[in-house]
């Protein structure tokens, strides 16, 4: 297939890799080991995961495995986001549920409506996608949330002196937390095409996929990523106010970040 | 003396880092007038005001108002009854009549006209972006916004700490009109003068225990005088 990339193909990219070392070099940069070392252990990575899908998306592998993978997906991407926002109190139970709520919207929406048929080689990567890219909304909404509400805590203080329940004194802080999340991929979403081309389309056209059925498979992309992040968001900042609030409407102490 | 408006009985506020905020402290509050609430900074003040409407719980003992314990009420409808205005100004985003529908949703506009007046503003302030008021200006239309709420009592926590002297002593006769109208008030200062211009009750406070509570005939050992310079003294 036109879109084959060979073992020799793989040693012939590595020169690119050359250059980002040489260009390091030469204004001392100073990055040359980190470029090694994570060229390295991409493919390192992606090998490892290349070989673990091969066997998860046999024909013959049941569906149940697929699932499984999904589930070690979300954990992991649960730990992660919570070493990304340390100053989130017991972070990893909100981007746990987060990931586990933009997941349920997302596949009912696309195999439940039939948009793509529920096998390993569908579910795999959509789950993939939907929790990789709703990391960064779930990091970023969690960390503009604590900010705005240490940053504000007069005013949130206020509110709650005139009787409003936590959630309701948290709102507006917490919406712009959210708008701060979600304004990049929407933006996005509007110069796609245009400015640049997303990277899934990009790799269908290179593994030799007819451009507008690569198109087609783009759009459903972008609006699963829009909804995720959305989703993520509004689980994010529920999680917050039951977080940062006492059960009797009490806005607790935050501490600012050890380190940005 | 009447039934306390506030009872204190053996207060204890520990802090993060097991840092103790108020030690056991004993004290009542008088139902009517202005109690003022003085001593050095880091004394505790803010942290005893803010045990009033809950926005901090003590570590042990219990307060208790007009013979209720605060731990047995329902937060939100405390801070309907408890009225607290802070340091500094706190305008929420919008109009000035956004900030008191924050307060009460479906208050008419002659009620919070009439508010605003109370407070020295004009009517016409309504309509006036928050953000653009002076500090001034700001600090008594939070005044006005607590009192839409119709609370039986005021907190007042260093409320003229951000404002010039001619804006202090005018928020300081809206409090005293206000005790008139039968509104009682705990008020917070460093501010010896204040005290010797507003107390009607002292509370005492220095390194978080209780050092005098009475009628401020006596002044309250501890409690320096702040310079008239007409100029900030945030503390």
């Amino acid at each position: 297939m036109s879109g084959d990339v060979t073992f020799w193909g793989l040693a012939a990219s590595l020169v690119l890799v050359g250059v980002a070392i040489a260009l390091s070099a030469w204004r001392r940069l100073g990055l040359e080991r980190d470029l090694v070392l994570a060229s390295a252990r991409a493919m390192a990575q992606l090998l490892v995961v290349g070989l673990a899908l091969a066997f998860v998306l046999d024909e013959d592998t049941p569906l149940a495995l697929s699932w499984l993978w999904v589930v070690g997906m979300t954990v992991f991407a649960a730990d992660v986001a919570r070493r990304r926002a340390r100053e989130v109190p017991r972070f990893m139970v909100i981007a746990l549920a987060a990931f586990l709520a933009t997941s349920a919207v997302t596949l009912a929406v696309v195999f439940g409506l039939g948009i793509f048929p529920l096998e390993s080689r569908t579910l795999v990567p959509i789950a993939g996608l939907v929790i990789g890219n709703s990391m960064n909304a779930t990091v970023l909404s969690a960390r503009r949330g604590v900010e705005e509400l240490r940053d504000k805590r007069l005013e949130v203080e206020a509110r709650l002196a005139l009787g409003q329940p936590s959630w309701a004194a948290a709102l507006p802080y917490l919406r712009s937390a959210a708008r701060t999340a979600l304004v990049p991929q929407i933006e996005t979403t509007k110069a796609v095409g245009i400015v640049f081309l997303p990277g899934a389309m990009t790799g269908l056209i290179l593994a030799g996929v007819d451009p507008l059925d690569a198109v087609l498979v783009q759009v459903v992309v972008m609006y699963l990523v829009l909804a995720s992040a959305a989703t993520t968001t509004t689980v994010v900042s529920m999680g917050l106010v039951r977080r940062l609030f006492t059960p009797d409407h009490r806005l607790r102490p935050l501490a600012r970040p050890a380190d940005g | 003396m009447a039934a306390a408006l506030f009872a204190f009985e053996g207060v204890t506020v520990e802090g993060g880092s097991g840092r103790t905020i108020l030690s056991e402290v004993t004290a009542s509050v008088p139902d009517g007038g202005i109690t003022v609430i003085v001593g050095p900074s880091g004394a505790g003040k803010s942290t005893l005001l803010r045990l009033c409407n809950r926005l901090e719980v003590p570590s042990a003992g219990r307060v208790l108002l007009r013979g209720e314990d605060l731990a047995g009420l329902d937060p939100l409808a405390l801070r309907r009854r408890v009225g607290m205005v802070f340091q500094r100004p706190t305008p929420f985003g919008g109009t000035v009549a956004d900030n008191l529908r924050v307060a009460v949703p479906e208050i008419a506009e002659d009620a919070m006209a009439a508010a605003l007046e109370r407070t020295g503003l004009a009517g016409g302030f309504l309509s006036r972006a928050a953000a653009d008021l002076s500090v001034g200006e700001a600090q008594r239309m939070c005044v006005a916004r607590t009192l839409v709420t119709e609370p039986e009592v005021l907190l007042m926590d260093e409320p003229t700490s951000a404002l010039d002297r001619d804006h202090r002593l005018e928020l300081e006769r809206l409090a005293r009109r206000l005790t008139r109208e039968g509104v009682p008030i705990l008020w917070v200062t460093h501010d010896g003068e204040q005290v010797g211009r507003l107390a009607d009750w002292v509370l005492a406070l220095r390194e978080g225990r209780l050092e005098r509570s009475g009628p401020p005939d006596a002044p309250p050992t501890g409690a320096p005088a702040v310079a008239e310079t007409g100029g900030r003294d945030v503390g």
